[in-house]
């Protein structure tokens, strides 16, 4: 079954309308030709205008889409031979993160990135992309190789945040956080972090410390859940709208914030629509992006590294 | 006494509402471990630890300088950063000045530098008297800051966090502090910097899961509470009642998350013995 989102509706009924017609035609001798081109050229600024004006609440939900393109849909696309390797060596396996190595366009990578299930048997499987201490320590144990064997590391993210449990916090959750935080500031080679769904919080910026932070044109980054903040706020957790719009979750307002270096255009009505085609817009600014890293020398590409933090933030002195 | 009530003076100890609970207005304090009803003068002198007890009370900033620098040695960085209002989030600005009139601090955490048993150091301490000591742009400029300048001056840096978690109002202006300060002290331990954290009652979010885990030493003071998301969350979340000292300083320790806890009163010497060992920055004394 299809997910429906809320504002999408009014496309999504015009679309069955036009469909009804053409079988309509085909099948009884009045032709309605006439009348679905009408409706078509109606459809096709419809959707025009609804997707050329989505308002933060519209891609919250786009972010959040079931059937939204994951990491490991993203690498079967951009990436050949990919090995996916397990486990942190000191506790498990989390399966709400995936690590390994690849070959993009012939070079080397590692990659990592938040998994989340595409149906509910997965999700469960994979805690809702939501990571445990061991799966931060699994992606910095597959980041320190990649620093160690010099290849650059491509990182998606797309969690809820870090799962707040009892096991989590009893083996470091913080601890495991603020490793990748510190080291991903130091490795000595190319990194390029993607958010492609939801990044909420600690446990996406986990992934997200890197030359590159790019975020797909309908995902979100935030420091609380719209819900939480809500709840913060104003005790109801129901202003999630309303907080979504004041917190500056999306991609153009984090870019004007000066929070990430660009935006990734999505196709028309949201990555979820058409992989093929929203993987090729992801290559091409990995690949824009991939050269213009490699061409500078380690020292340089911490010292921007560095500038690029060292930025971030509002005050004046 | 009437007359200081309404005087404003820089770092004055007057606690905000939550730290009312905590250690009331006024000439008498109850101990919030065991209830005991001591002066508050003589409280002051004991650092807020509960002589019955040993309850840690809240610390503020100006008195846990006071408490562990060499007389008049410390001097403060950084004094004249403004907190902006990025996300233009209504009454933001007005709440800062409430808690700024209220504690006498421009923000939530004093960083400078001073002497520590003759050795130099630099230093940060957070105060949650302060919108809960969370962490916003300012925040983590002075962190950052100062760990820059331990860096450069080649001084150990010591830091006592606390803190509710992000700063809401900045949205991921907050988050990004996270990264910054993280990587300040990447390039600090690069550098061959010897920095320790001393976590004190509450610190929690994204400062735990950053510069406040990252020392090469991470102590904390007895029973603060001490974890990445709080205990009504984690409890929402696994829908079952957790243990009493979940998330103490007691329990990190028994979990293997801290090098020891410190008591307040030791802890001077404990540094200053922590600086001896390293003999970082040498003894200006």
């Amino acid at each position: 079954m299809k997910q429906v989102l809320e504002f999408e509706k009014p496309v999504i009924a015009l679309r069955e309308k036009i469909a009804e017609l053409k079988t309509f035609t085909k099948e009884s001798d009045l032709d309605l030709t006439e009348e679905i081109v009408k409706l078509e050229t109606r459809l096709e600024k419809l959707e025009n205008d609804i997707y050329t004006n989505l308002k933060p609440w519209d891609r919250v939900q786009m972010a959040r889409h079931a059937e939204r393109p994951t990491t490991l849909d993203y690498v079967e696309h951009l990436f050949t031979d990919f090995l996916e390797f397990h486990g942190d060596r000191y506790y498990g396996d989390d399966a709400a993160i995936v690590a390994g190595i690849a070959k993009y366009k012939g070079r080397p990578v590692t990659i990592v990135g938040h998994q989340r299930g595409k149906t509910t048997k997965e999700n469960i499987r994979r805690n809702f992309g939501m990571p445990h201490p061991e799966g931060f320590r699994k992606a910095a144990r597959h980041m320190q190789q990649a620093a160690k064997f010099g290849r650059p590391i491509i990182c998606f993210i797309d969690t809820k945040g870090a799962f707040p449990g009892r096991a989590a916090e009893e083996r470091g959750q913080s601890e495991a956080i603020a490793r990748n935080l510190m080291e991903m500031s130091g490795f000595e080679v190319p990194i390029i972090c993607i958010v492609i769904g939801e990044g909420g919080s600690g446990g996406a910026l986990a992934l997200g410390v890197g030359d590159r932070l790019l975020m797909l044109e309908n995902s979100t980054f935030s420091v609380i859940s719209p819900e939480g903040a809500a709840s913060i706020l104003w005790k109801d957790g129901g202003k999630a709208k309303e907080a979504a719009e004041k917190l500056k979750i999306t991609a153009p307002d984090l870019k004007e914030l000066g929070v990430i270096d660009s935006i990734i255009p999505e196709i028309r009505g949201g990555a979820h629509r058409d992989l093929q085609a929203q993987a090729e817009l992801v290559d091409q600014v990995i690949t824009e992006q991939l050269l213009e890293l490699e061409k500078l020398d380690k020292q340089v590409l911490l010292e921007q590294r560095w500038e690029k933090y060292s930025k971030i933030g509002s005050y004046a002195e | 006494m009437l007359k200081d009530f309404f005087s404003k003076k820089k770092h004055a100890s007057k606690p905000n509402e939550e730290a009312k609970q905590d250690i009331p207005e006024g000439l008498m304090l109850k101990c919030s471990g065991c209830g005991k009803i001591y002066y508050r003068e003589e409280m002051r002198k004991q650092l807020y630890v509960c002589p019955n007890c040993g309850h840690h009370h809240q610390l503020p900033s100006d008195e846990r300088i006071n408490s562990l620098f060499d007389e008049g040695s410390f001097t403060e960085y950084d004094t004249d950063l403004n907190t902006g209002n990025p996300l233009e989030f209504p009454s933001y600005l007005q709440k800062l000045e409430k808690d700024q009139l209220k504690t006498g601090l421009k923000e939530a955490v004093v960083t400078g530098e001073g002497t520590i048993g003759g050795y130099r150091t630099a230093f940060a301490v957070m105060d949650s008297r302060f919108r809960m000591a969370s962490m916003g742009s300012v925040v983590g400029e002075k962190i950052a800051r100062a760990i820059e300048r331990a860096r450069q001056a080649d001084i150990p840096f010591i830091i006592f966090t606390a803190s509710g978690g992000a700063r809401m109002q900045e949205g991921a202006l907050s988050l990004m502090q996270m990264a910054k300060t993280s990587a300040a002290v990447q390039r600090f331990r690069d550098a061959g910097g010897l920095m320790i954290s001393v976590m004190t009652n509450p610190t929690y979010g994204g400062v735990s899961a950053s510069f406040a885990s990252l020392g090469d030493y991470n102590f904390a003071e007895p029973g603060a509470l001490i974890g990445f998301a709080g205990r009504r969350v984690v409890e929402e979340t696994i829908r079952e009642k957790l243990p009493e000292d979940f998330q103490t300083a007691e329990f990190l320790l028994e979990h293997g998350q801290l090098d020891a806890v410190i008591n307040r009163h030791d802890m001077k010497k404990y540094l200053t013995t922590i600086l001896d060992i390293h003999q970082a920055g040498g003894n200006v004394s």
